[in-house]
């Protein structure tokens, strides 16, 4: 009972300053709906005084002719369209109020005037907002439609700023008004076009396409320069972008390859169902997503280790049933995991439906990050990149450092020595093909946040991964990312100007050519041991 | 760097004086130039795996007809000397010539072989699924191109020559059975065969002996000092007895080049030959 | 008396069944024909055309597997691969078909075909020349295999590439042509491929005469590439090629150049396939990119391993087998077919190693052992 009455107590003081502060602004509100149209802006000059970002709503809806007041109690609703429908929702709630019709409600009227009068308090508004982000968005979105009302308020709001990047954009827009503006001396022009070269913004290479046309010739061959210099720009981060995909790419690549290159550089065995692990560990997020639907931020956390398990201790499986029994035989391997490969396949099709699986992206994984007006890096993809470089330099450490990596080393490096000094080679292999397993089953659940999850998923990337090892070296892990980058790079970079069909095979025939030069992969082993 | 040092070889090799042009050279010219009574010429061998040497400035002659023992501690570069001469292994520089004539390290395996260099290796490795006597064909001194190979039929004076040397092995009984079901002794006498019939001009014998009796250690011993005159017969062996029953001329390798040459006695009385290689047992003694 | 005894040992190779094989195979061909064409259809004994043309089907795969073991049972050279060869072979064979069906066609294009009036193309691609030639596409269905074998080969056995890692390359390889056989741009009709096929040399493909012809066509082929091959590997070239699959630097090291041999066997192999594909077409009426897909090359090893690698008959009989489980098994359930599959992959890998072949060879010594202990006790 206490607790139910702090709560409330809490409650009443939250909403306090709110409640004091709308009843100025209420009662200014419904004088809106009382008033002249000829007595309208001092009303609006004492709401603008309010300094209230929260009534931008009502001031955009005013601008555009959707402010209507409620017959019956002078109630301010929005016009708008819902599946066609006329309805009018409430200026604040947002709630679209079913009763309402065009007989219940009143328009508030807007002239040209008023409308000039809304645009500065809008742009005021949003310009004195406490947060710089959406002082720069305001400031952005007035680049389009600059005219003298803006050009002024943004003259006096600017010696006020003291962020830099809001700075930076107002100066922008001073300086795209000054460019336009065939009033101003010309060396004024040309200085603000000179600014202008330097930015990225849309609008302003939109302006300046227009200004290219001006009558003033020296205006015109400044623009066209400016714009150059301008796309250049564009072109260096188009660049960087493509960059950024073929390392996306790779580090996809890296991950479902890099347990492939160990199993095959340890045991020498070619593991065909490599792919399938990859698709268990896909299916194993969906899964911990479908158990934790209301976690899915923190699914991931779990998916994690939960698809290295599966797919580890499915390795572990595969390798004490069928592997270990063809010791010596790699092509007959190579057949065994291709049927196991079917199996795995076909029992994920009955058990899932043949239909692809929708993995959601945990929040904090979804968006971009912009960089600039050009170029902004999806997050899903770059987490994967950092991803992907993590567990290689885990698996380097866990190759480097622990007693188990030693016993690895030791066994691909020549096995019936290690086994006659004591390595349980049996155990070895075990661990190695969970591990390589376990790793596919990481990159399974990296995959998931990019593509559905399929049956098919595996398939998809196997023979991709089967270029990294046989690019990058046997059993070489330096190799498989060197390799896995490489190959992500030149994909991305092919694709544009081949399409990503011809693409694809032209890194298969460039490999195929590779290993004439180097048989043995980028970092081949040496030595008399290695024949 | 590579590239210009190799092209500057290859400059430096067009003008010596000793070397016939390539191209003035007649093609599969199988003749053997010995008129200075040497059959293998190595020259400033060098050789390297990932920064270990494993040949380090090897020179060696070896003349036609001589039975050449190679001896060595483990590591000291007899097998990789093997490799480089059957073109196994390529050397980082150097040079081995067979005669006068032949270039080995221009050649592959099979292009040594069909110079008349045959090779046993220290691991008896015979063809397992087939018959001795198909393994006996397969090695016949014969034209090895494929067609040819398709069309090939066994003339009687092959098939003689096969009996000869099924017999000369011991191993007249066992013609018709696999190879693979061969002992270990057999196995390398069947190595040794598919040598004999193949009617080379230089053998290498990686460790021939190894597995076998004393009587069978015996009789390889006979055969090849029968073989060495009309033959050349360079022999890596461990076993000091054997080697010192057929050794004329002994060569110690030491970290990948020649320590000592000479008779056996000679070697066993070399102060750098008791240094390293017989180091401990001087010690001992 | 040596001579007699090698003479001995000449009949003692693993040849002795192929011409009773042959005489088996060719008497069924005969039979079953004579049963479609003049048995009435009300008989029990009549053999439908469907049958025929899946007996013929069956056949081109038998041929397949027959090429797949020459180079993995003989040379030990696992090729996932051999559907590329299979599909080039079926696609010059369904070029000309394509050409034959003339203005026949939907559009009524006098020369070009169907999808190439739908893709607003103007004139024949330059590959498509001459293909209206059944002597010219004859040649191209072996050809075009052959020669790709042939660069591959010599660029893949040169380098000595072997192993696994040669196995995923020809993975790759029928990857990248199944990539590119799907592009409208192509020439090849993209995803949809060749089909509608109306005549071949002038005959109704869909009448049961053709259907019987063709059928006893390809059992002869069969029967004639059966016969060279043994003949090819009962020859110093067989001893050469098994010593290479045992012992490969053993073989150059006797001076043999053993990537020559390797090439012009995977481009014997690879000729056989495109024949096979040649004739598996016309019966079949339809080729599209997904015979090029890995899947295909690896199901035709698994054939060849039922049956017994390293024995021709064997990959043979392991074709038929495995195919009429695959259409009985398809029949009752579908979904069950990849899981038994992929349990035969496992299965015969693991207990079978030699296959069939080599499970009645095993049976045989052992009663022979049997009867040989009873008798002396």
């Amino acid at each position: 009972m206490k607790r139910i009455l702090r709560l409330c107590l809490i409650g009443i003081f939250m909403a306090l300053p709110t409640w004091l502060m709308a009843v100025e602004t209420k009662n200014l509100l419904s004088e809106l709906t009382q008033t002249k149209l000829s007595k309208m802006p001092a009303v609006l000059e004492q709401l603008e005084a309010q300094g209230d970002e929260s009534l931008l709503p009502v001031f955009r809806a005013w601008l555009g002719g959707d402010l209507y007041y409620t017959r019956a109690d002078s109630h301010l609703v929005v016009k708008t369209k819902v599946a066609g429908e006329t309805v009018y929702m409430g200026v604040f709630s947002q709630e679209v109020d079913a009763e309402l019709g065009s007989k219940q409600v009143r328009k508030i009227k807007v002239n040209n005037k008023l409308r000039g009068l809304l645009r500065g308090t809008i742009a005021r508004l949003q310009l004195t907002s406490k947060q710089p982000e959406l002082r720069e968005s305001a400031v952005r979105e007035l680049l389009a439609d600059l005219d003298r009302d803006t050009f002024t308020t943004l003259e006096a709001l600017y010696p006020q700023e003291t962020h830099s990047s809001v700075q930076e954009m107002m100066q922008t827009a001073l300086s795209l008004y000054t460019a336009k503006d065939p009033k101003q001396s010309q060396s004024a022009r040309l200085a603000a076009i000179d600014y202008l070269s330097a930015s990225l913004e849309n609008d302003v290479r939109n302006g300046l396409v227009q200004l290219s046309q001006d009558g003033n010739a020296v205006i015109a061959a400044a623009s066209n320069k400016a714009l150059d210099r301008i796309n250049q720009s564009v072109e260096r981060y188009a660049f960087v972008d493509q960059l950024f995909f073929g390392l996306s790419l790779g580090s996809v690549l890296l991950l479902a390859s890099i347990g492939l290159a160990i199993t095959f550089g340890v045991m020498g065995v070619i593991n065909m169902a490599h792919g399938e692990m990859i698709m268990l560990g896909a299916y194993t997020t969906y899964v911990v997503q479908l158990i934790m639907p209301n976690y899915i931020d923190y699914s991931i956390w779990v998916a994690i280790p939960a698809a290295f398990l599966v797919s580890g201790l499915m390795g572990v499986l595969i390798e004490r049933l069928v592997i270990c029994r063809l010791h010596g035989r790699p092509l007959e391997t190579l057949l065994a995991t291709f049927g196991i490969s079917l199996i795995l396949q076909q029992l994920v099709r009955t058990i899932f439906s043949p239909l692809n699986r929708q993995v959601s992206t945990p929040s904090w994984m979804s968006g971009s990050w912009e960089i600039n007006p050009v170029l902004s890096l999806t997050l899903n993809r770059l987490y994967i990149l950092a991803f992907a470089l993590l567990v290689f330099i885990a698996l380097v450490l866990i190759l480097k450092k622990s007693s188990l990596g030693l016993n690895v080393r030791a066994v691909s490096q020549n096995r019936s020595m290690a086994k006659a000094m004591g390595v349980k080679t049996e155990w070895v292999d075990a661990m190695t093909f969970g591990l390589g397993s376990g790793i596919a089953g990481i990159a399974g659940v990296a995959l998931s946040q990019l593509t559905n999850v399929g049956p098919n998923l595996g398939q998809a990337y196997i023979i991709d991964s089967f270029m990294v090892v046989v690019f990058g070296g046997v059993g070489n892990l330096l190799g498989a990312l060197v390799a896995a980058f490489t190959l992500g790079i030149a994909n991305k970079f092919l694709e544009p100007t081949t399409g990503a069909v011809l693409a694809a095979i032209f890194v298969l025939v460039f490999i195929i050519l590779f290993i004439q030069k180097r048989p043995k992969g980028l970092f081949p082993q040496k030595g008399r041991a290695a024949e | 760097m590579n590239a210009i040092d190799q092209s500057l070889q290859s400059l430096r090799d067009t003008f010596r004086r000793d070397l016939v042009w390539p191209f003035l050279a007649p093609e599969h010219a199988a003749k053997v130039d010995v008129s200075n009574q040497m059959i293998l010429y190595v020259e400033g061998l060098n050789l390297s795996f990932d920064g270990f040497k494993a040949l380090n400035d090897l020179n060696l002659y070896v003349k036609d007809g001589e039975l050449r023992c190679l001896i060595g501690a483990n590591g000291a570069g007899k097998t990789t000397l093997m490799d480089v001469i059957t073109g196994k292994s390529k050397p980082d520089s150097g040079s081995v010539f067979f005669g006068q004539t032949h270039n080995l390290l221009s050649k592959d395996e099979a292009d040594i072989a069909q110079l008349g260099i045959g090779r046993k290796f220290q691991k008896p490795t015979v063809f397992e699924e087939q018959s001795v006597f198909d393994n006996l064909e397969l090695s016949l001194k014969t034209d090895k191109r494929v067609i040819q190979t398709l069309f090939s039929r066994l003339s009687p004076s092959e098939i003689d020559r096969i009996d000869e040397v099924l017999k000369i092995i011991g191993l007249n009984d066992q013609r018709f059975m696999k190879a693979g079901a061969l002992s270990h002794g057999q196995k390398q006498w069947l190595e040794i065969g598919m040598l004999l019939v193949s009617d080379p001009r230089l053998l290498l014998i990686d460790e021939p002996v190894a597995g076998m009796t004393a009587q069978e250690t015996e009789r390889t011993a006979e055969l090849l000092t029968s073989l060495a005159g009309e033959r050349t017969v360079i022999v890596v062996e461990h076993d000091m007895e054997f080697v010192r029953s057929i050794a004329r001329t002994v060569t110690v390798l030491h970290q990948g080049s020649v320590l000592a040459e000479g008779t056996m006695d000679q070697i066993q009385n070399n102060k750098d030959v008791i240094e390293v290689y017989l180091g401990e047992e001087a010690v001992e003694a | 008396m040596s001579k007699l005894l090698h003479w001995f040992s000449a009949g003692r190779t693993s040849g002795k069944y192929t011409l009773p094989f042959v005489i088996l195979l060719l008497g069924i061909t005969l039979l079953a024909s004579a049963a479609n064409l003049l048995l009435p259809e009300s008989s029990a004994l009549h053999v439908s055309t469907y049958s025929i043309t899946l007996l013929g089907k069956y056949l081109c795969y038998a041929m397949l597997a027959l090429a797949v073991d020459i180079i993995w049972g003989y040379c030990g050279i696992l090729s996932l691969g051999h559907g590329a060869f299979f599909a080039l072979g079926g696609y010059a064979m369904g070029m000309y078909l394509m050409r034959q069906i003339g203005d026949r066609g939907v559009y009524g294009h006098p020369t070009l075909p169907d999808f190439m009036v739908f893709l607003d193309w103007q004139e024949l691609p330059w590959f498509w020349l001459g293909m209206d030639q059944f002597w010219f596409a004859m040649i191209m269905a072996v050809l075009v295999p052959g020669l790709l074998a042939f660069v591959f080969g010599w660029l893949a056995f040169r380098s000595r590439v072997t192993g696994v890692y040669l196995s995923i390359m020809t993975q790759a390889l029928t990857y990248a042509l199944l990539l590119a056989f799907f592009r409208n741009e192509m020439g090849f009709g993209g995803n949809n491929g060749l089909t509608d096929f109306k005549e071949i040399l002038g005959f109704d493909l869909q009448s049961d005469a053709t259907r019987v012809s063709l059928f006893i066509i390809t059992a002869l082929l069969l029967a004639l590439v059966l016969l060279v091959s043994q003949r090819i590997l009962s020859s110093r070239l067989g001893k050469v090629t098994l010593a290479v699959r045992d012992a490969e630097a053993r073989t150059r090291f006797i001076g043999y150049r053993t990537e020559r041999y390797k090439v012009w066997l995977f481009v014997y192999s690879a000729v056989i396939a495109g024949v096979a594909g040649a004739l598996y077409v016309p019966q079949v009426g339809i080729i599209n990119p997904g015979e090029f897909s890995p899947i295909n090359s690896i199901e035709i090893v698994i054939w060849v391993a039922v049956g017994g690698r390293g024995t021709l008959i064997g990959a043979i009989i392991g074709a038929l087998l495995v195919n009429y489980a695959k259409t009985r098994f398809t029949a009752i359930m579908p979904d069950g077919w990849l899981f038994a599959l992929g349990a035969l992959f496992v299965l015969v890998t693991l207990f079978l190693p030699k296959g069939l072949i080599g499970l009645y060879g095993q049976l045989k010594s052992k009663r022979q052992t049997l009867s040989t202990q009873e008798a002396s006790s």
